[in-house]
């Protein structure tokens, strides 16, 4: 093995473009890039932030399937539908001094189910006079129901916000859906609105079209004013990726977890690696007592079992990610320190170390200058292949459940769902893709070095 | 330097690590424990004065009884000095080193013992069960398919050997157990989900019905572990196969079969050997997760359970136990490895 053969950057660069597994690693690398850039820019800040934060999810539906599942075969299920006041059209209009406020939202459905419920949000600032709600279906056949009709309770102060939420199971909405019974030719069940709102007129099936739900309001005083409104349509398929128990949309989990996966992962590699050429240099170059000693500390973390410790770490000491982040530094420059080392015994016996030597450079400028410029592409090597270590290590620890509370991981995603028992239950979006992405960012660090390694490790080449 | 101070060092080696592991554990857990063992006599001191039925005229009259029980105690069982004290410190690290790990604080065994010890040797067995079937099968398996890929280095078989290889050490084993689990538990129902028998221990069955249940845990195992290790017999067996005494055996006429299956492999033994050691010993780390996911009865899932409840003699225990078979197995490796290559010695 000789470390005097050395590459110059571009020569890497053109024997890496020949290697295929490098660059679906470079490839793969680039999408995880990218997904944390979408996930940086396109998903609010406030959903990583309230991941953990039950109240933030409560419109989303509970463990629902990929909305992609309907373009199978079999029955289409209803997907879940969050409307909200900006999705509405609205129209207002004045007629002796009541000023009608409508919002409409119109709801495409094309499903073979029925939905599992609906909600309605609405909320209004008014003063004494007490405003009117009034809930309205237009229906594919032309029919309108009136869901509900009621008027909003009275204001406590002078002047209050109120908001509700009217949800299918009112009593209110089944005793206003009696009286549309005559429009069937059979009878359908007005105590199940959700059912009855979409169910087909002369047969017993769905009704698929176009709906528009009508919120109208009607204001008594010019100074009140229709603060939200909104229409759930709760369903059985959500999203891209699903939603898990906790309600929580789990494709927003998942690209989060891309930037902090690959901070966990490069800023470990890197730090420890570095740790470890600079410790392993050190050791390889004093030799004598030094090396000795060095290695002795070296040979007593290599020992250690590094699970059980990192449980007790973070346990003890905190779960902070940075704090995590450290705990794997402190086992990650091991085994660069033991490479670094032997090939800097090796260098420091080239004819130019000790050249430099007997002119008197200082010990600390031939590390610098001389050995550790030849260890370089070594190092870059080195970092890729213990990104993936870094990265399943800090998967396994939020696995246990000792991960950051206040961000999403997808360790973390994968402990809520085996806490939950979603592999025995069928809940397969909620497992496969946390654990896929965890597989296919180490899948793009090995790729990547066990590409450089070939080029630049001398022991790999000869191979 | 000679064998015997080659043994000699790697075994102060080995008592130096397991006393470091001993007092970083213990330092870093010392204020936690001390913290819960205050707490849990706080609150038996107040659950008895409630048993006990005693009038105060006023409510800072029965703070100070309190007070007082609670510190009375605490000095009789020798809190009041810290954790890190050399007195207790020492008493703490002595204590464990003989195995003596204490009571634990919310969990017992099964026969209802809440000594750490017995806890920990009721749920050993089925760790070292579950750990050492799978690594003989995988090594088995491993050890053949890395020799039939390496003769035939470069071939179709070989780079789809390494593919799956890389892949399949790209996974997380639990996360694979979990898909296990969703394929052969939910979608077909082959293999129950929870690997903890429902059979009681003393049913004669008993031991089929764990068999069963261990099933699919070591399914999981073997099929993460199977691809990495072929490669790394395969990296070892191409080397060999490149040797002189090998060709030469080539124009001798033996069969190729042989060769192979026989020469090679015995020649690639003691790298090998340190191999299969070490990923032996690197397993029963991944028992934690594995255990857990699988809910087999083993060390994995107590310490799991044992992290949940923060039941601290526990965790110590545990940790201590898995560093020194971890610790074991490295050195009876490395004293072997030295035994074979004489090279290691002077490195």
């Amino acid at each position: 093995m000789s470390v005097t053969e050395v590459l110059s950057r571009s020569d890497i660069i053109r024997q890496f473009k020949h290697s295929k597994s490098g660059l679906a690693g470079v490839f793969l690398l680039l999408a995880l890039v990218l997904m944390s850039v979408y996930a940086a820019v396109a998903v609010p800040f406030e959903s990583l932030r309230q991941w953990n934060n039950p109240v933030f999810w409560v419109d989303l539906p509970q463990s629902a399937a990929p909305a992609w599942t309907n373009f199978g075969f079999g029955p289409k299920n209803t997907e879940h539908v969050v409307l909200r006041m900006e999705d509405a059209s609205v129209s207002v209009s004045t007629e002796g001094g009541v000023r009608t406020v409508t919002h409409s939202y119109s709801l495409n459905y094309n499903y073979d189910t029925y939905p599992d419920d609906f909600m309605l949000i609405y909320a209004a600032r008014y003063g004494s006079t007490q405003p009117a709600l009034q809930v309205d279906v237009l229906r594919p056949d032309g029919n309108e129901f009136r869901i509900y009709f009621a008027s909003l309770p009275p204001s406590q102060q002078g002047d209050n916000e109120f908001s509700a939420r009217v949800f299918s199971t009112d009593r209110a909405v089944s005793t206003e859906l009696r009286k549309y019974l005559g429009s069937f030719s059979y009878t359908p069940d007005h105590t199940r609105p959700q059912v009855m709102m979409f169910s087909d007129a002369v047969e017993n099936r769905v009704l698929k079209g176009n709906y528009v739900i009508k919120e109208t309001f009607y204001l008594f005083d010019p100074a009140d004013s229709v603060v939200n409104s909104g229409f759930i349509l709760g369903g059985k398929v959500y999203g891209i990726i699903g939603t898990d128990d906790l309600r929580r949309d789990l494709s927003v989990g998942i690209l989060w977890g891309a930037p902090v996966a690959l901070f966990i992962g490069l800023t470990v590699a890197i730090a420890g690696v570095i740790i470890g050429l600079i410790y392993g240099v050190i050791a390889g170059y004093k030799g004598n007592r030094t090396d000795e000693g060095l290695m002795r500390i070296n040979d007593i973390f290599y020992s250690l079992p590094t699970l059980p410790l990192l449980i007790i770490l973070s346990v003890t000491i905190g779960r902070n990610i940075f704090l995590i982040t450290g705990f794997l530094v402190i086992f990650g420059w091991v085994g660069m320190a033991k490479i670094s080392r032997s090939l800097a015994l090796q260098i420091k016996n080239l004819q130019y170390v000790e050249a430099a030597k007997l002119m008197g450079q200082s010990d600390f400028k031939i590390i610098s200058k001389h050995i550790i410029p030849q260890l370089l592409p070594l190092t870059f090597a080195s970092i890729a292949i213990s990104v993936p270590s870094a990265i399943l290590g800090e998967a396994t620890l939020s696995f246990l459940g000792l991960s950051d509370p206040s961000i999403p991981t997808w360790g973390q995603i994968l402990h809520d769902a085996n806490t939950a028992g979603a592999a025995s239950r069928g809940l397969w979006w909620w497992i496969v893709p946390p654990g896929l992405m965890i597989a296919l960012t180490g899948l793009a660090f090995v790729l990547i070095g066990n590409a450089l390694d070939v080029i630049v490790n001398p022991r790999s080449r000869k191979r | 330097m000679g064998f015997s101070r080659f043994v000699i060092k790697r075994s102060i080696n080995m008592v130096i690590v397991l006393f470091a592991t001993l007092v970083l554990t213990i330092a870093l857990l010392g204020p936690t424990m001390d913290k819960i063992l205050k707490e849990s006599i706080l609150y038996y001191a107040v659950e008895e004065l409630n048993n006990k039925d005693i009038k105060f005229p006023t409510a800072a009259e029965r703070q100070r009884y309190i007070d007082e029980q609670v510190a009375r105690q605490i000095k009789t069982i020798g809190l009041d000095e810290p954790w890190y004290g050399p007195k207790r410190f020492a008493n703490t690290v002595l204590k464990v080193m003989i195995l003596d790990l204490g009571k634990s604080n919310y969990i017992t065994s099964d026969a209802g013992s809440p000594k750490v010890s017995d806890i920990i040797l009721e749920k050993m067995p089925k760790t070292i069960l579950l750990f050492t079937t799978s690594t003989i099968i995988v090594t088995v398996i491993g050890l053949y398919l890395g020799a039939f890929v390496g003769n035939k280095a470069g071939s179709l078989w070989d780079r789809l050997n390494s593919t799956f290889a890389v892949f399949s050490s790209s996974f997380p084993t639990w996360w694979v157990g979990m898909l296990m689990i969703f394929a052969f538990a939910f979608t077909y129902h082959i293999f129950p989900s929870r690997a903890t028998p429902l059979t009681p221990p003393s049913d004669p069955s008993y031991i089929f019905d764990l068999l069963y249940h261990m099933l699919l845990p070591l399914i999981t195992i073997v099929l993460v572990a199977f691809g990495a290790w072929a490669y790394t017999v395969r990296y070892f067996v191409v080397g060999v196969l490149g040797e002189d005494y090998i060709a030469a055996k080539r124009t001798a006429g033996i069969p190729e079969r042989r060769i192979v299956y026989s020469h090679a492999l015995k020649n690639a033994a003691p790298p090998i050997v340190t191999v299969v050691a070490l990923s032996l010993a690197g397993s029963l780390s991944g028992a934690i997760t594995i255990e857990a996911v699988f809910d087999w009865p083993g060390m994995g899932s107590l310490y799991y359970d044992a992290i949940g409840f923060l039941d601290i003699p526990i965790i110590i225990g545990i940790t201590y136990v898995l560093t020194v078979i971890f610790i074991l197995t490295v050195f009876v490796t490395d004293i072997i490895y030295a035994y074979f290559d004489p090279r290691v010695k002077v490195g």
